[in-house]
């Protein structure tokens, strides 16, 4: 009920929680946002304290009340060792890597210990999707968390709140706190699969006058380019002369192919035609073509490599 | 769902098993001891199945294979005990569940509650024991068990690591746990009955004597009770320790009878007054020690008609208390027809010789002092000898001790002589207790035992009142003047430590026995009534339960807010060199050059300098030191120190 009165007005949520999602660079959890409450191992450990308590008084045993006074002062420490286990940690998120709908973002997080002491078992978890991983925190140390988090929809998909959580040392305790640092992961068209278009008729007659470099047939080795794409890097010939090399090809497909929506059925959906032309980006891309993109308001020019990819499939991603 | 941290929904690992094991055994080994060989060898059976288990990665045994198990052991107990819910049947059941609580622990969370079990296990040893050994073992399997906990939580981490944190963490429980012990309200215990057998284990002097009672007392070594004099102590002949009065004598056994208590009137005049304390070890009686004669009483406590003090309920702790005696005082000759009547009685038909020895004595005397004289000088004649084991006594114990036998220890020289007192028409009574003990020489404090255990004779004579008369001090005089262990022969089998060879051992025992009485009196004789001293020596006079409670949450919140305080301190502190960078940007910016978050210094200090020419040298020198130490392989001390310096400067 709590819960979803919190949902409903963030901004009771961001008072109570003390911060305002999301927050930009690096989150550092102040104890003010460090929560903490009895795990249910702590309310038998207070059964048993009660019962120790109990006998002491009746038997009048002195070593008993002595037992029984450290194991209260050890709870008490315990739960301030299990607040610090948290308190003060830097929290930043790393890049994620883009991916395609369908798939799962994995979301990076750096959580920077900033102390001379090690916070092990530290619990980070995702909240909308459950994803979680346990980690050790070395003396001074950095420990990457990778979230995997569903990735539904194309477009940007923020992190969200994560949720930190802890019951080291003794385990009576259970301390936590809510992060949402400014991460976002961009999310491609879920790509379909299907036959390219035609070749341009302008693109063949350029074809003709100047041999522009396909991938049909080997046409030699030049020097290594950043935007080559990887396939087409001539490993064995690397192992010979430690120099990147990367193989030509000529051919009719090195003409120009232009991926345009208009190419497409009308009944589409905008969502499937933007998953065709990914599907398309990807094909034309694994064949080494020269292809551009033409979407209605979007137009970029025909090249090729890893770069020019990423940027067709971010306009797919984006494109309202 | 699925929650990493929850311990119901991890399994116990290898390691902790068997952290977990060594931990118990530690637990249960003085409870081993105590238990039946049978019980000890199943519990450990169970430990050793368990990590079998463990190590061969093999399903648990079945629910019901573990309730047989339980099953069978628990008639053992009965058939052991004759109970299952004594105080040792009960506890060693406990030990047997710890073992079969291990077989069905599969997760954390039954691991953790298995350590809580430790944890009372522990406690159940204090029942038996207290000293100081004790509380250094059971403290040593609370720092395992605690490292065992810390273990479930954080199974990835190296074992001497979590030993290092249980350290800390009790380390810091300790100032909490200190102010607990000291503040907590304390309250007189029992809240319920105890079991029968709670107090078996107690020894000491009782409500009836017979031939042979003190003499197998006076084997034990155990310490009866210390006091501690302020200044110096009466001498050992004068040292009588008043404990219970008899005086129902049915043939072979003496006993105390039905009594009344008394106002308490301080005796007048005397010889040499002292004031001491007593730490009094638990006897399950009402009744106190003070040297005879008592000038005060200890707090809550009565005087009965016939001189023993004796407190409110059977002392079933330690007990402290103040008292104050006189030597010699006064003589009171006044005392009840009633009372002088009972001090008469004696059965019909026993003992005829010792009778008519009796009536003699009182056919040839003018006055009761004269027999006194007279049976004092028959038992100094006797040639009586003084042994730990008497030969036994037929029906008229005291015909067989004063004509044939002619050996015995007190029990049997007091009960004579009151004997032939009464048939002389001398009222009389026994009056058991100690005599002497002895001064440790480390902290003289005076120690007296159970083997100081003592039978003497009080006799009313008319003009003087009760006149104590000792009659193995008339027939044995070395008993009262060195002690027993030279008043008994050589041959007689003496408690170890009495034997007079053994001289070095008995001064370790002195020292080992001084910080004993410290240990007792400051920390297991600490009760109520030590709290209210305490308290009021510091000023505080009648604390309530409420204020000691406030108190005792001030000093816990003030005592938590420190330990958070400090550890987060110790994360907030800056490291020097970025503290003097940060100095240096919080300088550049006043002067309009602010660096963007994503600058790293290089590029901002060049940048700097590209702004402020006048103090390009000076920018740069700065921004070379800081990226130098703070990204180069290690920081030294001169090198932090000169960047303040020129950051300070600059």
């Amino acid at each position: 009920m709590i819960g979803r009165l919190l949902e409903r007005n963030p901004r009771i949520a961001n008072w109570l929680y003390g911060f305002t999602p999301p927050e930009r660079g690096v989150v550092e959890l102040v104890h003010r946002r460090v929560y903490i409450v009895p795990a249910r191992l702590g309310w038998y450990f207070g059964g048993t304290l009660l019962v120790l308590l109990v006998g002491s008084i009746n038997y009048a045993l002195s070593l008993g009340f002595a037992l029984t006074f450290l194991l209260a002062g050890l709870g008490l420490v315990g739960m301030v060792h299990t607040a610090r286990n948290l308190a003060r940690i830097a929290a930043s998120a790393g890049r994620a890597e883009p991916v395609f709908a369908g798939e799962s973002a994995q979301f990076r997080l750096y959580l920077d210990g900033r102390a001379a002491f090690d916070r092990p078992a530290i619990l980070a978890r995702h909240l909308a999707s459950g994803s979680q991983l346990v980690v050790d925190i070395a003396p001074r140390g950095v420990s990457e968390v990778v979230l995997a988090v569903p990735a539904p929809r194309r477009g940007w998909l923020p992190l969200g709140r994560v949720m930190l959580e802890t019951r080291f040392p003794l385990g009576l305790f259970r301390a936590w706190s809510y992060i949402e640092p400014d991460a976002r992961c961009l999310v491609y068209p879920r790509p379909e699969r299907s036959p390219l278009p035609p070749y341009s008729g302008e693109a063949v007659a350029g074809a003709l006058h100047a041999p522009t470099p396909g991938s049909d047939d080997f046409a030699g080795l030049r020097g290594y380019q950043r935007s080559d794409s990887p396939r087409h890097i001539a490993w064995k010939a690397v192992a010979r002369s430690e120099e990147l090399l990367t193989k030509q090809f000529a051919g009719d497909a090195a003409a120009e192919l232009w991926l345009d929506a208009r190419l497409l059925p009308h009944s589409l959906t905008l969502e499937q035609t933007l998953s065709r032309l990914a599907g398309w980006v990807l094909a034309a891309d694994r064949g080494g073509a020269h292809y551009g993109l033409r979407l209605p308001g979007v137009e970029i020019a025909p090249a090729r490599g890893d770069v020019h990819r990423a940027a067709c499939l971010q306009a797919l991603a984006l494109y309202s | 769902m699925n929650h990493p941290l929850a311990p119901e929904q991890r399994s116990v690992g290898a390691r902790d098993l068997a952290w977990l094991i060594a931990s118990l055994v530690l637990v249960i080994a003085p409870h081993a001891l105590r238990a039946p060989w049978w019980l000890t060898l199943l519990t450990l059976c169970l430990f050793g199945w368990r990590l079998y288990f463990a190590l061969n990665r093999a399903p648990l045994p079945s629910r019901w294979l573990v309730l047989g198990v339980a099953a069978v052991a628990m008639l053992g107990v009965w058939i052991e005990f004759r109970t299952l819910f004594g105080r040792q049947s009960g506890i060693l059941l406990l030990m047997l569940f710890a073992g079969l609580k291990l077989l069905e622990t599969r997760t954390l969370r039954d691991a953790a509650i298995a350590v809580f079990l430790g944890y009372f296990l522990v406690i159940t040893n204090f029942l038996y024991t207290q000293t100081i050994p004790t509380a250094a073992a059971m403290g040593a399997a609370l720092f395992l068990l605690t490292a065992t906990l810390i273990g479930f939580a954080a199974p990835q981490r190296a074992q001497r690591a979590n030993l290092r944190t249980a350290g800390l963490l009790l380390a810091h429980a300790a100032p909490a746990a200190l102010a607990l012990f000291l503040l907590f309200p304390r309250v007189q215990g029992p809240l319920w009955g105890l079991p029968q057998d709670a107090y078996t284990a107690m020894t000491g002097l009782s409500e009836t004597m017979s031939p042979g009672t003190l003499s197998s007392l006076a084997l034990s070594d155990s310490i009866a009770f210390r006091a501690e004099f302020q200044g110096a102590p009466p001498p050992q002949p004068v040292r009588y320790w008043r404990g219970p009065v008899l005086w129902d004598f049915d043939g072979r056994t003496w006993s105390i009878g039905p009594g009344f208590l008394v106002d308490f009137a301080p005796p007048r005049g005397g010889r040499g007054s002292y004031r001491y304390e007593v730490v009094l070890e638990p006897h399950n009686r009402h009744w106190l020690f003070a040297l005879e004669t008592a000038a005060s009483l200890p707090e809550r406590a009565r005087m009965s008609f016939d001189g023993q003090i004796v407190s409110g309920s059977p002392v079933r702790a330690r007990m402290r208390y103040d008292v104050a005696s006189v030597i010699a005082p006064e003589p009171q000759a006044k005392e009840t027809a009633g009372t002088l009547r009972r001090a008469l009685r004696l059965p019909q038909g026993f003992n005829p010789r010792a009778s008519a020895l009796a009536a003699q004595w009182r056919a040839d005397s003018d006055d009761d002092a004269e027999v006194l004289g007279r049976a004092i000088a028959f038992l100094r004649q006797g040639q009586y000898v003084y042994t730990l084991e008497p030969p036994l006594l037929g029906e008229d114990t005291v015909d067989d001790f004063l004509f044939s036998t002619k050996a015995g220890f007190c029990e049997h020289f007091s009960s004579a002589f009151v004997f032939l007192m009464r048939a002389a028409g001398v009222p009389s009574r026994v009056v058991t207790g100690y005599q002497g003990g002895e001064a440790n020489p480390v902290d003289s404090i005076i120690t007296v035992r159970q083997s100081d255990a003592h039978a003497w004779a009080e006799v009313f004579l008319p003009a003087r009142g009760w006149v104590r008369v000792d009659p193995t001090a008339a027939a044995v005089p070395g008993r009262i003047e060195s002690g027993m262990a030279r008043a008994v022969p050589q041959a007689s089998e003496l408690p170890l430590l009495m034997r007079p060879q053994l001289e070095w051992l008995r001064g370790v025992r002195d020292r080992w026995e001084a910080v004993a009485h410290k240990w007792n009196v400051w920390v297991l004789g600490y009760n109520p009534e030590r709290q209210r001293d305490l308290l009021s020596s510091i000023g505080v006079r009648d604390a309530d339960w409420r204020t000691l409670t406030a108190a005792l949450f001030t000093f816990l919140g003030a005592m938590t807010l420190v330990l958070l305080a400090w550890s987060l301190r110790r994360l907030a502190r800056p490291d020097p060199v970025q503290k003097a960078w940060r100095r240096f940007c919080r300088k550049l910016a006043a002067r309009g050059i602010e660096r963007a978050p994503a600058e790293g210094p290089r590029d901002f200090a060049a940048r700097a300098a590209r702004a402020l020419p006048a103090a390009r040298r000076s920018i740069l020198r700065i921004g070379a030191l800081y990226i130098a130490l703070r990204y180069g392989a290690h920081a030294t001390q001169p090198g932090v120190a000169r960047l303040r310096r020129w950051v300070r400067a600059f």
